[in-house]
């Protein structure tokens, strides 16, 4: 095989990326670098969600609970020990990291439904333990000093700042994704995916490698909670836990195409473009997540490979592509 | 001759059914060993107790000098332990190839991506895949997928292989060349234990045969033997003096 095939899969996801952090500098346009954060993040979140939903097969409502969380961890850093904000991102991360894999032994034995139902009440009891947990703020949550953003030479340029760690972040994403998915341990995953029972007979050590998926679909997601509530300033549970985020996370993956690695990305462009539209339209402002369930509805009805599926089903040769 | 493979007095119950008692017998390494019995007579459960699916409530396993009892499926399969499934099991959005990628990857040798492409080529070959590698497993035929289920037992490199009814559902000439493959694997130095309900496919090809109806070992063997043994005519097609005891008690 040509060295170029192997990296084909990952050379259009980086493209896409680069240009999509490339554009608000090119066009200079304050706004533009905002709507560029927004995506950015949503394909960070899409692309560590796909490791457990795309490639290990496990359908898991309440992603979200690792970014709010993440994202507290580093706020308390931040405020409380003032920590740099790279050590607080790298702690968000790990922390995150750390809280998926005791979940993950704790409920990966489920399988299907359960452990779908079963991420549901995670995220749900998170909030609720954050909402009475004093030292993280209780419902009022933390809110960062003002001055924090000196440091960083202002708010202006923190949130500059903010926006180049994020494509830092959607670029590390990416690779693992593809990191993942070509190697020995995401061949495991894909057998689990496809038949966990008889991935276990062909000596997958399926417990191991489902907590392992499950560490690695966290850790990102962590350190963009630590990242996106620094950018905001505040963090507060029902911003933290919100569970319409994990779900605009599933669309986002099955629209674009779960298990490869340029779906979510393709997903996360689509959909964010999408909800733009809907917010700033009279009709659809406040309907707008009630269109995100009738379109999850329709991907699962009419083509649940997503659009990469889709097209690696009808042209068999993309399938080295779209790896 | 070393024994690799030992079963004492393993037994098995689900609910009120005694699936599998008191199993016993000793498999000498390079051997073939024929399964058969009755239909629910227990051999597919016999082999997800081996195998570490079920694991019995009683009796022992010993694998290469080793007691596996309680050990699960993945940690046979690092032992060197491999098995097909009578339904077959194909891991349908991976390719060919990549399904017994799997098989070599995670079996005992564990060997890494580059290495478990060529393995894979070389038992695709070996079964009479090859031309189908890079299709999606989902999209193979029935006798095709049989052969896809022996070709990742077999790019493990298994010391032992359990081959789960791998002639059902297959036509005459597909038979014969299926049991080619099953002594060219012997050939290799792999000891198999074989479920099969074909008689003559299972006389000609195991060395020694063991006999389970309802859970119990009725007859251990070599093909002849077992061939006329009484008890093993009366479980397979019922008393054979049943209908001369019938019109004797008419009369």
């Amino acid at each position: 095989m040509k060295i170029w095939h192997r990296y084909i899969g990952i050379i259009l996801p980086i493209l896409a990326v680069a240009a999509l952090a490339l554009w608000p500098t090119i066009t200079g346009k304050a706004a533009n670098r905002e709507s560029a954060f927004t995506i950015l993040k949503a394909v960070a979140l899409a692309s560590s969600l796909n490791i457990l939903l795309g490639y290990t097969g496990y359908v898991s409502f309440g992603h979200i609970v690792f970014y709010g969380f993440g994202g507290y961890v580093g706020l308390f850093l931040l405020t409380e020990y003032d920590w740099p904000l790279w050590y607080a991102i790298l702690a968000g991360g790990l922390a995150s990291g750390i809280l998926a894999f005791l979940l993950g032994s704790a409920i990966l034995r489920l399988r299907g439904a359960y452990f779908a139902l079963a991420t549901i009440g995670i995220n749900e009891a998170m909030k609720a333990f954050v909402n009475n947990f004093d030292l993280f703020g209780g419902p009022t949550g933390i809110t960062l000093n003002f001055s924090v953003y000196r440091t960083y030479g202002g708010a202006a340029q923190a949130l500059q700042l903010s926006f180049y760690i994020v494509a830092g972040l959607a670029m590390l994403a990416i690779l693992l994704s593809h990191v993942v998915r070509t190697s020995k341990f995401g061949l495991g995953l894909l057998a689990i995916r496809e038949n966990e029972d008889a991935a276990e007979v062909m000596g997958v050590f399926a417990p191991n490698a489902k907590t392992w998926a499950y560490v690695l679909s966290a850790i990102i997601p962590g350190m963009i909670g630590v990242l996106f509530f620094f950018k905001n300033g505040n963090v507060e549970p029902h911003d933290a836990f919100p569970l319409h985020a994990s779900i605009e996370l599933l669309v986002m993956v099955m629209l674009g195409g779960q298990g490869t690695v340029l779906g979510p990305i393709l997903g996360a462009f689509a959909y964010q473009g999408m909800r733009g539209f809907l917010v700033t339209s009279d009709f659809f402002g406040d309907i707008q997540l009630s269109v995100s369930g009738v379109l999850l509805l329709l991907i699962v009805l009419f083509i649940p490979a997503g659009a990469i599926g889709w097209l690696r089903q009808r042209i068999p040769t993309l399938r080295r592509v779209f790896a | 001759m070393t024994i690799l493979l030992s079963l004492q007095g393993v037994s098995k119950r689900f609910g009120g059914l005694q699936a599998l008692s008191n199993v016993t017998f000793d498999l000498p390494q390079g051997q073939i060993l024929g399964l058969i019995g009755p239909n629910g007579a227990g051999k597919t459960t016999l082999f997800n107790a081996i195998n570490g699916v079920y694991p019995p409530e009683s009796g022992r396993i010993i694998f290469h000098d080793r007691d596996v009892t309680r050990f699960k499926p993945y940690q046979l399969a690092k032992m060197g332990m491999a098995r097909t499934h009578q339904i077959v099991r194909p891991l349908n959005e991976l390719s060919v190839r990549e399904n017994v990628m799997v098989g070599a990857c995670f079996g005992h040798e564990s060997q890494n991506l580059s290495n478990a492409a060529k393995i894979a080529d070389d038992v695709l070959e070996f079964v009479g895949l090859a031309a189908r590698a890079d299709q999606l497993a989902g999209s193979l035929n029935v006798a095709q997928k049989k052969r896809l289920e022996m070709a990742r037992a077999l790019a493990a490199h298994p010391y032992l292989l359990l081959l789960d009814e791998v002639l059902a559902g297959l036509n005459h000439s597909e038979i014969d060349s299926m049991i080619q493959t099953v002594l060219k694997i012997r050939e290799q130095g792999i000891t198999i234990i074989m479920i099969e309900h074909l008689m003559k496919a299972v006389m000609s090809v195991s060395d020694r045969i063991v006999v389970l109806d309802y859970g119990l070992q009725i007859a251990e063997g070599s093909p002849e033997t077992i061939g006329n043994d009484p008890k093993v005519i009366e479980a397979y097609l019922g008393d054979p003096r049943l209908a001369e005891r019938l019109l004797e008690e008419e009369e």
